[in-house]
């Protein structure tokens, strides 16, 4: 009997429904989720999330703080990689201030990203083995991340929160000795790569906890809204990189990799499969740096742009990350709406769950790959 | 019979049948009760992926005895690492109150200690100190690594003088557990004095 129809498969005994809680308190919700399991036996037959454990209230922040000041709420919705969420604000307030990004910019910004969806991507490498029981690629994944974090701290002074990508540029220019150094880092990173699929991704033990649990089908992908890994590791070919492309996407070479079952260990190995690309990105990205300005001239101290309104949307490293911007002529942002991949992604657990043994659950929640923080905003 | 060394614990030196290590017992209590902290791994937001880095290959924390414990039954500190919102205040102060006695609470991050960035926000309570007592405060958005590790040294010098047994007499909350204080209802003793027994302070 396969695990699919562990729910529907007629039983010869009843036994009692029981209601536990997931949280908000537990190690492998990543943060602070509470998932209401109804379980009758060993299959769930109900799993309800219940989000808002840590809403902060930014959308509404926003009204108040200034155009420059906002981007510091925004480096705390994705703590893990919070420079695509500098990007994405910045790249509305743009739009809607009429500021032109120098090209030198653009490409600082591009390289800061995929150096952000390392550093996110091998958060989830590490975390994602101590969920199914594997404590050791999490030391290795960090021994990795704390180079990338170096790079960061060098060039912003800040490890998590770098408010990094401002308003028509960048804060400060990179370095000579920031670009030798991440050179020297990619070249010590690219054999470890294959280190990591012996560690962890063909690891037997682990391809039986994830392949074929928790298979999304392309339909069901597409129509609960899916984005980022989780809908490419159903086989959808949709990068905001490719589909609408930012900060000159269009002019670097890179693919896209797809799942084909979109299970467990599909949506993983999108997400390690990733990490190559997005080093090629990098060694791109720092190749053909061009000269010239870091940041936009005439950004005002004060931004009071016409009213209107703006769009803009990124491929976060969670998936596709939007804000929509209203502005009425004041200082601070009539309206500010972020599209946030997580919450989005989060949503499809209780079609996921339904069905499935508990022993399943933290295997699905993990592929899932959530961060809370842009759960609840 | 020994030397009582003017600073304990001491070593003596050609005593009969090797050497004795000397101490008094609430030296020996506190110097283990400091050296195996166990915190529960009890992240909120930003500040946790700092604390996980605390614990990772880089800054290993098992240097200083302190492992994670996913239950509040078995650990020692509390480590409130990130915003505390106001839906998030009832379940802190549960496990909380699940951890057993004695325990500590390091809050961690300007968001833990009063609010920080989101000092104007309507659903962030600013501070976790005012639900539950805070014994060390780091600051910073968000502190790193060193600093927590820097702070659970600091509360490592607070419990080296504890002196659990030097102060007689158990206090009220170890008595009664902290959940019946806690209760609104009276209580099965009307005539309690508010600190049970005197505390005799012995050396």
């Amino acid at each position: 009997m396969s695990p699919e129809t562990a729910a529907t498969a007629p039983r010869e005994f009843k036994t009692d429904t029981l209601f536990i809680n997931l949280g908000p308190q537990h190690p492998s919700t990543h943060g602070v989720l509470r998932i209401g399991l109804t379980i009758e036996g060993e299959v769930i037959t109900k799993a309800v999330p219940d989000v808002g454990y840590l809403h902060r209230g930014t959308s509404k922040l926003a009204e108040v703080r200034g155009y420059h000041h906002c981007v510091v709420l925004t480096d705390r919705w994705d703590y893990v990689s919070a420079m695509p969420n500098n990007l994405v604000f910045c790249l509305a307030a743009e739009k809607i201030l009429g500021l032109k990004v120098p090209p030198r910019a653009d490409a600082i910004r591009v390289a800061m990203c995929e150096l952000n969806r390392l550093a996110s991507h091998l958060l989830f490498f590490g975390t994602y083995g101590i969920d199914t029981g594997a404590i050791t690629p999490f030391l290795y994944a960090f021994r990795e991340r704390e180079m990338i974090l170096d790079l960061f701290e060098m060039v912003c002074g800040a490890r998590l929160t770098y408010n990094y990508i401002r308003l028509g540029g960048v804060m400060v220019d990179v370095t000579e000795d920031w670009i030798a150094k991440c050179r020297e880092f990619l070249e010590y990173f690219k054999p470890r790569l294959d280190e990591y699929d012996t560690l962890l991704s063909f690891n037997p033990i682990f391809m039986a906890r994830t392949q074929g649990i928790g298979c999304i089908s392309k339909e069901v992908a597409v129509n609960w809204g899916l984005s980022g890994a989780n809908l490419r590791g159903s086989g959808v070919n949709y990068d905001v990189r490719k589909a609408d492309p930012y900060c000159g996407y269009d002019q670097y070479q890179f693919d896209i990799p797809l799942g084909k079952t979109g299970s467990c260990w599909d949506r993983y190995y999108c997400r390690v499969s990733e990490l190559r690309q997005s080093v090629r990105i990098v060694e791109q990205a720092l190749d053909k740096l061009p000269a010239g300005p870091f940041m936009a001239t005439g950004v005002a101290k004060v931004p009071k742009p016409q009213p209107g309104e703006s769009y803009a949307h990124v491929e976060a490293s969670r998936g596709d990350l939007g804000i929509y911007l209203v502005a009425d002529g004041q200082a601070s942002p009539y309206r500010m709406h972020v599209k946030a991949p997580s919450f989005i992604n989060l949503a499809i657990l209780q079609e996921l769950l339904a069905g499935r043994k508990v022993a399943d659950v933290i295997a699905v929640l993990g592929s899932i790959d959530i961060v809370l923080g842009e759960v609840d905003r | 019979m020994g030397i009582i060394l003017e600073k304990l614990p001491g070593i003596t030196k050609g005593m009969p049948g090797g050497e004795l290590f000397l101490t008094t017992a609430d030296n020996i209590i506190d110097y283990a009760r400091k050296t195996s902290l166990w915190p529960m791994t009890f992240g909120l937001a930003c500040c946790a992926i700092e604390m996980m880095a605390s614990y990772a290959s880089r800054f290993d924390f098992d240097r200083f005895g302190v492992i994670p414990r996913p239950s509040p039954r078995q650990a020692d500190v509390m480590i409130v690492a990130g915003t505390v919102c106001k839906k998030m205040a009832e379940p802190i102060l549960e496990i909380y109150h699940q951890m057993p006695e004695p325990r500590f609470v390091i809050s961690m991050g300007s968001c833990a200690n009063c609010g920080g960035p989101y000092y104007d926000s309507y659903s962030v309570l600013k501070g976790v100190d005012r639900i539950v007592p805070v014994d060390v405060y780091i600051a910073g958005c968000p502190p790193r690594p060193e600093a927590l590790q820097y702070a659970v040294v600091k509360l490592q010098e607070k419990l080296q003088k504890m002196r659990t047994i030097a102060i007689a007499g158990a206090s009220l909350q170890q008595e009664h557990g902290s959940r019946d204080i806690l209760s609104s209802t009276p209580n099965n003793e009307p005539n309690l004095p508010p600190e049970a027994g005197p505390r005799i302070e012995i050396g």
